[in-house]
């Protein structure tokens, strides 16, 4: 089953063009990596998917249920308000720097989207939220705020809080870009265990080891198209593209 | 002068000083609100006629330009706060007292004195406090708004949720230099001949031919403002509970 799909995915900020006919699916229980220098496009795919920029043209839909569709023209035509917090339901994103309520305790971080927007039973929201904290290994630090916790800590709060919404994918921005190199193994490790229980997700990333190992599809973009994609050995070990060989000669020095 | 001229001096602005107190409160309870109301009309990014540079809107010249790009409501809260601030309270405070009667020949009752001092005040300070919530409200990174959007909240739940308590944090220290500025600016009541603590220590100087009251007025002042800045610390530290 296709959790997502974009289909001609074309955006543009004034005359440049960020992306150039982007198609994309994923299928339930895949990881897909998406690697490229910066300016590539890839972190506007992942601000387009998760509705945080609009397309110029393209389709996007979760799970059949449309959020944009393209008219005769390519144009996309994106739905109501309503319509678009609904389909938010279908996906979380984790941001590169985390973007935690500073106002709110861990728990209420947690917590409200699922009371305040699932309109979910508090006990039961409760309930699961220190399972997922206890799973992240911060049971500690419920009534802890965000500003007394590490970049480490934060981020992996910022996860359970995605994950409270109980999304069927989950995108996530360059996750370890605002940490410190000696933080950000606890956070591939959360993405690991999450991918080892067939957690439908999306990554932008730099880390190309962790690429490797975590995804199933790997997706190489650069000046706004996807130049390269396939299996991780094939992409990661045996480019076959010259911008692809360029890109991860520099990563091997 | 004996101690009874004293006590009978400090009684008489005591009195004033329940009308300055009603005076700040209630500018207080209008002006806030009123302030909000104002930030987010200068924050209207409303226009009308967008349509007109929606296409390619950096083909768009001249008059087409202007009036696609024009924002009504952003316009009249911009007019609104240039007024305000670019002119004398004491002239807005006239103006409010005496306009009805001048421009529209309405003669009001001596009862109005006291509503024009408010409407007068409210006003003004809402022009401030205004600018001060634009303030904080523009300071709140984008991403609080981007990870709200994510998880599904809408535009009211995103203000009043997530903006609108860091915006009240952000802003405590401007909005302390307003509340402490207001408390002497009653005074000015007086050239509505409002009878608040200030007037009433004129009058007492004049009749006396001392300037005692006076003296008694500014220490009057001056607790007052200690009062406020202690309780605005506190309402600080209370708020100190996270970065």
């Amino acid at each position: 089953m296709k959790v997502l799909e974009i289909n001609h995915c074309n955006k543009k900020f004034g005359d440049n063009e960020v992306l150039k006919d982007i198609s994309l699916s994923v299928s339930e229980g895949q990881v897909v990596s998406i690697i490229g220098p910066s300016g590539s496009g890839k972190s506007t795919l992942l601000r387009c998917a998760t509705l945080l920029e609009t397309m110029d043209g393209g389709d996007l839909n979760y799970l059949g249920d449309y959020a944009a569709k393209a008219d005769e023209s390519g144009k996309s035509i994106y739905g109501d308000g309503n319509k678009l917090r609904d389909i938010k339901k279908h996906f979380g994103l984790v941001f590169q720097n985390f973007n935690l309520f500073p106002h709110y305790s861990v728990m209420r971080n947690i917590t409200e989207p699922p009371i305040l927007i699932g309109k979910r039973p508090k006990d039961e929201v409760f309930a699961e939220a220190r399972e997922i904290l206890a799973k992240m290994g911060l049971s500690d630090k419920e009534d802890a705020y965000p500003f007394q916790l590490s970049g480490g800590q934060q981020q992996r709060v910022s996860i359970a809080r995605a994950l409270a919404m109980k999304p069927k994918i989950l995108f996530f921005d360059e996750p370890t870009s605002a940490l410190d190199p000696e933080l950000t193994g606890e956070i591939l490790k959360v993405i690991k265990d999450l991918a080892a229980e067939h957690m439908t997700m999306v990554i932008v990333t730099h880390e190309m080891s962790f690429a490797r190992d975590v995804s199933n599809h790997i997706i190489f973009m650069d000046g706004g198209v996807i130049v390269e994609e396939g299996a991780p050995e094939e992409v990661i070990n045996h480019p076959k593209q010259e911008r692809t060989k360029a890109f991860l000669g520099r990563f091997e020095q | 002068m004996g101690i009874a001229e004293y006590l009978n001096i400090i009684q008489q602005l005591g009195e004033g000083m329940l009308a300055t107190l009603l005076i700040f409160v209630l500018t207080l309870v209008f002006s806030m609100p009123l302030g909000l109301l104002v930030s987010f009309g200068r924050m209207s990014k409303w226009a009308p006629f967008g349509f007109l540079i929606s296409e390619n809107p950096l083909e768009v010249k001249g008059f087409h330009k202007w009036l696609g790009s024009f924002k009504p409501i952003q316009c009249l809260a911009k007019i609104y706060i240039s007024v305000l601030r670019g002119t004398p309270l004491m002239l807005q405070l006239l103006v409010v007292y005496f306009g009805p009667y001048y421009v529209f020949g309405i003669s009001l009752n001596k009862s109005y004195r006291f509503i024009a001092v408010l409407v007068g005040f409210s006003i003004n300070y809402a022009a401030y406090f205004a600018e001060i919530y634009r303030s904080g409200i523009e300071s709140i990174p984008v991403g609080q708004y981007e990870a709200a959007s994510v998880l599904g909240y809408n535009k009211y739940q995103t203000f009043f949720k997530i903006v609108f308590p860091q915006m009240v944090k952000r802003i405590l220290p401007p909005v302390t230099n307003e509340i402490i500025t207001l408390v002497k600016d009653t005074a000015m009541a007086f050239v509505l001949t409002y009878t608040e603590m200030f007037t009433v220590a004129k009058q007492i100087a004049a009749a006396e031919k001392t300037i005692i009251p006076l003296f008694i007025a500014g220490v009057f002042y001056f607790i007052f403002n200690a009062i406020v800045a202690y309780v605005m610390e506190k309402v600080e530290k209370t708020l100190s509970y996270y970065r």
